[in-house]
């Protein structure tokens, strides 16, 4: 008994925080790997439509973005005011999807490639006839799952 | 210069890592505030493969086609006559499940067709409203069939998939959208 009182005695009660800074910069690395940097410039206006059926969309490696919408003030200049497809970080037009879905289609795994999806994030007042070109060389390409990108809608 | 000299002798050369747990709190609460968990959300949409021909659906028996057309003024026919967006899904769920068994609606549900026409004019909002409608007549008798069958929770996306598949081989969703016309302006 009177060994362990010793020893007590002896102990410094102060807990070490010299670990605190690693706990915390551990913490730090996980938010800093995580967190997914915003990849594309948006150079369109992109307001979606409103929806009530709408689906989450899974795994993000395996969705590609196409962009539909007016060119923002700065653009409007050099590229007009007509709705105009961004994919990636540049203007392109519809004979540039192909290569587009192919260009992210070798990142992607073999087996996880059948489930690739593209998200179309369309301005709501975009007209269907630029749209449906896109539809149209989605199809021509062998991309067929496609989600129409919305806001949740409060009813 | 020999006084200097000591007191630099007496300082302790080790640095105090006091405040690098606090910096690096500052790094994490930067990081945590700028971190957006962009959540995705939208319609999935399973497009038919392409071909050069459109199919024919005036071969079909026409009780059981509902055909929807948009103009390019974003006005709605549904089955020749001017409809709102707002009675879309009622019309559309009567028409598949054909409740008081009427000649001029579906036969049964796996009979049924809604065919989509739109203008290359229509608004691309106006256009998911009415498939968002129209879906959702679908995702509606989905989740009372799934309530039929004894699933409390109704139809969701966490269902085992021979679930789904059953429920929805019962009620298929068949949404034939045809090219559109180009009498609006772009």
């Amino acid at each position: 008994m009177s060994k362990f009182q010793k020893k007590r005695g002896k102990s410094n009660p102060e807990v070490s925080t010299a670990s605190l800074p690693d706990i915390i910069f551990m913490l730090l690395f996980f938010f800093m790997m995580v967190t997914v940097m915003r990849d594309a410039e948006m150079k369109l206006m992109i307001n979606t439509p409103s929806a009530s059926e709408l689906v989450k969309l899974s795994e993000k490696n395996l969705v590609n973005y196409l962009y539909i919408g007016k060119p923002v003030k700065k653009f409007q200049e050099t590229y007009g005011t007509s709705p105009r497809l961004q994919l990636g970080d540049k203007f392109s037009t519809i004979a540039d999807i192909p290569l587009f879905l192919e260009k992210h289609k070798i990142k992607v795994p073999e087996a996880k490639r059948g489930r690739i999806t593209s998200s179309l994030k369309v301005d709501g007042e975009v007209t269907m006839g630029i749209v449906q070109d896109v539809k149209t060389q989605l199809r021509k390409s062998g991309q067929l799952i496609v989600n129409y990108s919305a806001k949740p809608r409060n009813e | 210069m020999f006084n200097k000299r000591s007191t630099r002798d007496k300082m302790s050369n080790e640095v105090n890592a006091g405040s690098m747990a606090d910096i690096a709190f500052l790094l994490l609460i930067f990081f945590l505030v700028t971190t957006t968990i962009v959540e995705d959300k939208g319609i999935r949409v399973k497009l038919p493969p392409w071909s050069e021909d459109e199919p024919d659906i005036t071969k079909l028996n026409k009780r059981n086609v509902f055909s929807v057309l948009v103009n390019a003024q974003n006005q709605l026919l549904v089955r020749n006559e001017p409809a709102a967006i707002s009675d879309l899904r009622e019309r559309a769920k009567e028409f598949i499940s054909n409740p008081s068994r009427r000649e001029d609606l579906a036969e049964k549900p796996t009979k049924a067709i809604i065919s989509l026409k739109n203008d290359r004019g229509t608004n691309y909002k106006t256009y998911v409203e009415v498939y968002n409608e129209l879906k959702g007549a679908y995702n509606d008798l989905w989740d009372e069939e799934a309530k039929r069958m004894g699933i409390d929770g109704g139809y969701n996306d966490d269902l085992p998939i021979e679930t789904r598949r059953a429920i929805k081989g019962k009620i298929p969703m068949v949404l034939s959208e045809a090219e559109p016309t180009a009498f609006g302006k772009e």
